[in-house]
């Protein structure tokens, strides 16, 4: 089934009416969660009329449906990917086994973890970002905002589904947590560090989006595997919405660069007091946001070893990347993997059970696949003739979770001296100087085909409309 | 004997690296795997996609909707793709000639181009030589049953026919901003035979500022298929005179320039005809309903001529037009619309910049004859044409979603039968 039933109060593919206990269950935690929008989705903005992409269906004609909407009316609900007739687990000690269509009795506590943990980022994202629509630079970033804002949303819904439809009552106490915990709250903050940092400015929301998000792009290709079939549907289908969250963080830092490259090349320097006079973000700025961002998100893979990622992968709950393309056993039992140690003051390679790796063989796929955005970066620098790079930080700068929190580690990956951390501190990670001048330059600019002087605007409008369209109705 | 060697041109499906951000989902998407990737880039196999267009709509960056029309034996390989950082420029010799996928090679010159030609840039002067086919995947790609066949591509860019003007005048109110003319152009003695809903390329004369030659235009034709003047090897066009782009920067449009400037005698270089799904049906009793707005007027008046001269013929279906514009003096053919009798077309205008009044698009219009509508789409026989700016896709679609269900219609059901069923037809642009 692929159509989605919007004449149900909860929109779904999923036969919901089929199942009344279920129905009322998630009718009741409806209004909580509209409730949750109203207080904490974006400011002061729900009365706007917001040109975006809905799914009218999970197939590829119907799931970019795009219309003039209002957030709060924004049709959330429960989509899921066709299920697959005979799926197999494709990893692990089941391998070969038909894939559960339920929860199997023992890795019940892992899978709720799981899910509950992934599900909490995806308000986090909403609430760490709800006061940027006052700031957005242009009517067209302000709709890929809401885009984005509505679309962690439907998420949410996706995971809370799955707690509520397999998990009983621990689900359903589960789904009303995630709406009680508020990001970078003192008593009751969310889950994950990353998920608690501020997302202060728009040059902060696109390192967000570019880097955060694309850990969720990884964490939900890994559980798009699951052997749990409904985990690896619901996943599978929330991954052609992340794309566009990505996109935005991409483009929209690629923009960053290409202005501040033109207003470089106007006068003909690279003093960043002269760059800053003229309104837009100096490299090394954007070099600092980078190592931030980056540094902060390879901590979301969680420690570089972990029995319980050996647990998720054998058990058959949480794959690898693109794990049906890689041609071993998918068991990987005698299997070793590099990771990297800190030995008497020095970064060395040690080789550990794969097994025991997965949380950092996660960590590379992705790290590889930021550099090469970085590297298309470069490209818009590469392009208008001038010669600074930028780069993703060593894999050990700045962290706080694993083998090298706590270990003081340069941009280049060397081990450094608290002494030298402090003193060279504020050219490798955002000041409170850096982050007060980038805050400076928001101001909201709503006219159709306008965009803030620190950004240059996109090639393409969305969904091959004009760049002038008007993106955001405000009455 | 040595006889000419036909020439396939292929409209080749390509991914602009500039602006792909390498999210795997046109991957994920492809039904056939015509798509791949390396550490570099994604990209996509000439010799597999048959132009299905999955990809189009799910690729949140718009850089899947990019297409070059190359010769079949030179497409792009993979392994080249892979290298790219920006794509090839379109080579102007072959601009608008190509035909997508494996699928509509082997019909071509029968029914070839039509997926291309369908969503080209009609009379917009648009500066790209080929625009993406995305919204074939919300319209129709094949034609009503009872449609007649058409001809494509019977003429080139390297072998154009010449046609005379036989007429030119202006059909918008001569006090308004927006000058659309009544261009008619005859073919003589040379064979050009069209259906309603084709269009034809325009070759204007002269070169680019580097010296290359002007790339052809997409117009439609606005008259029926026996000619503006009926038994003439003629046809009509519809062309705006572009003074400015769609971001409102002045800009003189090369070729609706020249068109518009025409005068009687100026012989005029064609290529075409193109089009092979935007077409009328047939059969007696089928309804027509018809929703456009400025110059995408053209294929609708040609439709409803031809409907208009075989009327004593026995057609009994209904006709119904929704047709938009800014205002009264800039609607083309405001005169003789109204003149057609009422129990013939259903007409429905609507103008957005009336002074003194609110503004009022299509999507208004129709709403006010839901009821009516509704009756039409509740018809098996009922064709949706839907033809103008890009932005007025998204709010048909959705009023007609709207009306489908007050009516009780399941809209998503219904809207997916008319697309395989070929009846709705969108070309928007």
């Amino acid at each position: 089934m692929t159509s989605i039933n919007y004449s149900e109060k909860i929109p779904n593919n999923v036969n919901l009416s089929d199942d009344r206990t279920l129905q009322r269950a998630l009718e009741q935690w409806q209004p909580n969660f509209l409730s949750w929008w109203g207080d904490m989705g974006p400011e002061g903005s729900h009365g706007f009329d917001v040109y975006l992409r809905t799914a009218v269906s999970v197939d590829p004609s119907g799931w970019a449906h795009f219309d003039h909407v209002k957030m709060p009316d924004y049709r959330w609900g429960i989509f899921l990917t066709p299920g697959e007739a005979d799926r197999k687990i494709h990893f692990g000690e089941h391998k070969g086994e038909a894939a559960w269509q339920d929860v199997p009795g023992e890795h019940r506590a892992n899978l709720r973890r799981i899910i509950v943990t992934q599900g909490d980022t995806e308000p986090a994202s909403v609430e760490q970002q709800r006061h940027l629509g006052l700031t957005a630079p242009s009517m067209y970033d302000l709709r890929n905002l809401f885009q984005v804002n509505v679309e962690e949303g439907r998420h949410l819904w996706a995971m809370v589904y799955l707690l509520h439809r397999y998990f009983g009552r621990d689900g359903r106490e589960e789904a009303e947590a995630l709406l009680g915990r508020r990001s970078g709250d003192d008593d009751n903050p969310r889950i994950l560090g990353a998920f608690n940092e501020k997302t202060p400015d728009w040059l902060a929301f696109y390192m967000f989006t570019y880097f955060t998000d694309r850990d969720g792009k990884f964490q939900l290709s890994a559980l798009a595997e699951s052997g749990f079939d409904p985990l690896a549907r619901t996943t599978k289908f929330m991954l052609t919405e992340e794309a566009h969250h990505m996109f935005v963080g991409e483009s929209g830092v690629s923009r960053v660069i290409a202005r501040t490259a033109q207003v470089m090349n106007e006068l003909k320097t690279d003093d960043v007091s002269k760059l800053r006079a003229a309104g837009v973000i100096d490299l090394p700025t954007i070099q600092r946001y980078i190592n931030f961002h980056y540094s902060v998100t390879i901590d979301l893979f969680g420690a570089d070893q972990s029995s319980n990622a050996a647990i998720f992968y054998s058990s058959g709950l949480k794959g690898r990347y693109e794990e049906s393309k890689r041609d071993d056993d998918h068991q990987l039992n005698g299997q070793m993997y590099r990771l990297l140690d800190v030995d008497n003051g020095k970064l060395v390679e040690r080789e550990v059970p794969m097994l025991n790796a997965m949380n950092e063989v996660l960590r590379d796929d992705y790290i590889k696949d930021s550099v090469a955005g970085v590297n298309r970066w470069n490209k818009v620098l590469e392009k208008a003739g001038i010669d600074l790079r930028l780069t993703v930080p060593h894999k050990a700068f700045n962290r706080q979770i694993g083998t090298f929190a706590g270990v003081r580690v340069s941009p280049d990956g060397r081990v450094v001296s608290e002494a030298e951390w402090a003193a060279h501190e504020r050219e490798w990670l955002p000041s409170s100087e850096d982050r007060a001048y980038v805050a400076s330059l928001m101001g909201r600019v709503t006219e159709p085909g306008k965009f803030a002087n620190w950004i240059a605007p996109p090639p393409l409008g969305i969904n091959r409309q004009p760049i002038d369209f008007e993106y955001v109705r405000f009455n | 004997m040595n006889g000419p060697v036909p020439v396939e041109v292929l409209r080749q499906h390509l991914i602009d690296p500039e602006i792909c951000i390498r999210c795997n989902t046109c991957e994920e998407t492809c039904p056939i795997d015509a798509i791949t990737h390396d550490e570099n880039n994604y990209v996509v196999r000439a010799d597999t996609c048959n132009g299905c267009m999955a990809c189009i709509s799910p690729c949140p960056t718009g850089a899947i909707d990019n297409w070059r029309d190359v010769l079949k034996a030179e497409a792009y390989p993979v392994d080249e793709q892979l290298t790219w950082d920006e794509l090839p420029v379109q080579d102007d010799a072959l601009a608008g000639q190509g035909s997508i996928g494996e699928a509509a090679q082997g019909a071509q010159g029968a029914s070839s181009g039509g997926a291309g030609a369908g969503t080209n840039g009609m009379t917009a002067e648009s500066s790209a030589p080929v625009i993406g086919g995305s919204d074939l995947v919300r319209g129709s790609v094949v034609p009503p049953w009872s449609a007649a066949k058409p001809y494509v591509n019977l003429y080139n860019h390297k072998a154009p026919v010449q046609a005379s003007v036989v007429g030119n005048y202006r059909v918008t109110d001569a006090s308004t901003e927006s000058d659309i003319h009544h261009i008619v152009l005859d073919f003589g003695k040379q064979p050009f035979p069209v259906l309603e809903g084709q269009s034809i390329g325009i070759i204007p004369p002269g070169t680019t500022a580097d010296g290359r030659a002007h790339h052809a235009r997409q117009y439609s034709i606005a008259s029926p298929r026996d000619g503006e003047r009926p038994g003439y090897n003629n046809l009509a066009l519809t062309v705006k005179r572009v003074t400015k782009d769609h971001q409102g920067q002045a800009v003189g449009g090369v070729c609706s320039n020249y068109l518009c400037d025409l005068k009687k005698g100026d012989v005029v270089n064609v290529m075409g005809p193109f089009g092979s799904t935007f077409l009328m049906p047939n059969h007696a009793d089928s309804h027509l309903l018809m929703i456009c707005t400025g110059t995408g007027a053209a294929p609708m008046r040609a439709m409803t001529e031809y409907r208009r001269r075989r009327r004593m013929k026995g057609a009994t279906g209904k006709l119904m037009l929704f047709f938009g514009a800014r205002t009264q003096g800039e609607l083309p053919y405001f005169g003789p619309l109204l003149n057609l009798p009422k129990d013939f077309i259903d007409t429905n205008l609507a103008f957005s910049r009336t002074p003194g009044q609110p503004r009022r698009y299509v999507q208004d219009a129709m709403r006010e004859r839901a009821a009516d509508v509704a009756a039409l789409l509740r018809h098996d026989h009922t064709y949706i044409y839907v033809c103008g700016l890009k932005g007025m896709e998204d709010g048909v679609l959705q009023v007609l979603q709207t009306i489908a269900g007050e009516a009780g219609l399941d809209w998503q059901t219904l809207w997916q039968r008319m697309k395989t069923e070929g009846r709705l037809h969108l070309e928007t642009y």
